[in-house]
């Protein structure tokens, strides 16, 4: 009993010490938000708290920067991305899981082989498009790549399948079409799987930098991750601003993360490596 | 095979068709045309201003593989990947095996553990610099050393290694902990019953049996960081000495296609890691076969 306790204490210790590792970094950058820049550089004495918390990194970074347009046009990209991502794998996947039709597999395998693709190699004559549209610098263009998804019909199709005959075989008796079918019966069961899907897309395209860079270069176009990259190629010796700046990037999400955590989890886990 | 389809038969493709429709139109116009345009692309020289698309041939391919940027950065990447992959996948091991009990705190581990996920790329980019910075850094402070962390030639692509392993940890790790709870407890038991304690059990029963899941993980870990871009882009300046030790393949793909207009290369530059990315998939399928244990 007791060598059982030791070890339980012995595995708190090595799970605190790594948790403490893992959550460094984000306490550094807080901290560092609320430093002058004499104290953020101040090497003796090595300064960690500061030494008042004041808020004039963010608030120089909000107004330079104008957060709230950034904000403004991540959350748009993240809507319209989420609505198109879950409502067409939704559809599609609907039609493969359940549904027989001539050309289904060749169909099925083209979806596939998009997910087996790095997705470097669509980036060029994506971009090319874009340009070509006059998008460039519009919400169209952040949104753009994002608006079907070969992995979320993939996890849909899965989540169709595992539904049983009774539910649709009734509704056929009672006269449904396939329309009335999808909408009212099947689809409303799949939720956990559009769930999954729309929170993987979400953070996905939060976390994307090399596609809003190249589409959207100007700063009020952009997104916060775009715009972070741009920040730190113009004063990247005011850490204060630059950790203000990214702390205030990252809250937003980390906030619903930890409300939501359990969801968040298994959404971004689905997601079979593809992020 | 040629009896023709029934009414009913009739109706139901043409609801496939109206269901998959969006789908199929925008992998089509998003992703096909763009990998036949993409490997087009590679065999043609783009102009100056990145007007004009001749045809070339084979030029790019031989430009890009006899020159050495292409080879150099696919050695960084792997260099990258031979730290980001064990490590990740070594550490999640063992944290998913301490974290699978009954105890307190479970899912505030979980919740830490797996953080780096929702941040942004660029801003934990940034802050790492920060703690590797060599003047004022966190960690030359704690470790009361002057190691120029991501400017010293010998050691950056460790540093930016060691960032790759602590942002995709929690992850590994949640996808091991959904793989040790599928292995059935009976083994355990039969294991104890036999005198296989703590350790043993480990080596004997949960590695063989939670194989699937290492491997699944290590190959899909394997393909990530051959894609690895933010964390270069982001923490490594153009005028870092140490660039040329650590920058990877996308990030070279990108400084071709989009800095310099220079699409051909660009393409090139993708194709080769397509190609790449194939003769590893087909390697790990090989290794599957040996290495993994299915029940």
């Amino acid at each position: 009993m007791r060598k059982e306790k030791c070890n339980a204490v012995l595995i708190h210790v090595i799970l605190i010490l790594m948790a403490f590792v893992m959550i460094v970094p984000f306490l550094w950058m807080l901290l560092t938000a609320f430093k002058t820049i004499s104290e953020a550089t101040s090497v003796n004495p090595f300064v960690i708290l500061p030494s008042s918390w004041k808020f004039d990194s963010f608030k120089n970074v909000w107004k330079s920067y104008n957060f709230l347009v950034l904000y403004k046009n991540t959350l748009l990209m993240i809507f319209f991305r989420v609505v198109c991502a879950v409502l067409t794998a939704t559809m599609a996947g609907y039609a493969f899981g359940r549904m027989k039709f001539p050309g289904k597999n060749v169909a099925f395998a083209l979806v596939m082989i998009q997910m087996m693709v790095p997705g470097q190699i669509f980036i060029i004559p994506q971009y090319v498009m874009v340009s070509k549209l006059g998008m460039l610098n519009k919400m169209f263009a952040l949104v753009f790549p994002g608006m079907v998804t070969a992995f979320g019909t993939f996890l849909l199709k899965t989540s169709f399948q595992g539904l049983s005959k009774d539910m649709e075989e009734a509704a056929m008796v009672d006269g449904c079409n396939y329309g009335q079918r999808f909408l009212l019966i099947m689809a409303p069961l799949t939720r956990s799987a559009m769930i999954s899907l729309g929170i993987f897309t979400a953070v996905f395209a939060f976390k994307d930098l090399m596609w809003p860079m190249i589409v959207c270069s100007e700063s009020a176009k952009t997104t916060l991750s775009a715009a972070l990259a741009k920040m730190q190629g113009q004063f990247s010796s005011n850490y204060p601003e630059l950790m203000a700046a990214a702390l205030m990037a990252c809250l937003p999400m980390i906030v619903i993360y930890v409300i939501f955590q359990k969801q968040f989890v298994e959404g971004i886990a689905t997601s079979g490596g593809k992020l | 095979m040629k009896r023709k389809m029934t009414k009913a038969e009739k109706t139901e493709a043409r609801w496939c068709w109206f269901f998959i429709a969006p789908t199929m139109i925008g992998l089509v116009v998003l992703n096909f045309y763009p990998i036949i345009n993409t490997v087009w692309q590679s065999f043609c020289e783009t102009g100056d201003f990145g007007r004009g698309n001749t045809f070339v041939g084979l030029k790019n391919y031989i430009d890009v593989l006899s020159g050495g940027e292409f080879w150099i950065s696919l050695w960084n990447t792997f260099k990258y990947a031979l730290i980001e992959v064990p490590f990740s996948v070594c550490i999640a091991l063992v944290l998913a095996v301490l974290l699978n009990r009954k105890m307190r705190g479970r899912s505030v581990y979980r919740t830490i553990y797996f953080l780096p996920m929702v941040a942004a790329p660029a801003a934990v980019a940034m802050v790492w610099k920060w703690l590797f910075n060599q003047q004022y850094g966190l960690l030359n402070h704690i470790f009361g050393t002057d190691t120029a962390w991501i400017s010293d030639p010998k050691i950056a692509w460790v540093s930016i290694g060691i960032i790759g392993v602590w942002s995709i940890l929690g992850y590994n790790m949640v996808l091991m902990i959904g793989g040790l709870q599928e292995i059935p407890r009976d083994y355990y038991e039969a294991a104890s019953i036999d005198g296989a304690t703590g350790i043993r059990q480990f080596f004997y029963v949960t590695i063989p049996l939670l194989s699937p899941t290492i491997f699944f993980i290590v190959q899909t870990r394997i393909i990530g960081a051959l894609q690895q871009f933010d964390l270069i882009y982001m923490v490594m300046d153009t005028s870092n000495p140490a660039l040329g030790k650590v920058e990877t393949v996308v990030p070279v793909f990108y400084r071709y296609a989009f800095t310099y207009g220079n699409k051909g290369c660009g393409a090139t530059f993708v194709i080769l890691l397509l190609l790449v990315i194939l003769a590893l998939t087909v390697l790990c399928q090989k290794a599957e076969k040996k290495w993994v244990f299915y029940n």
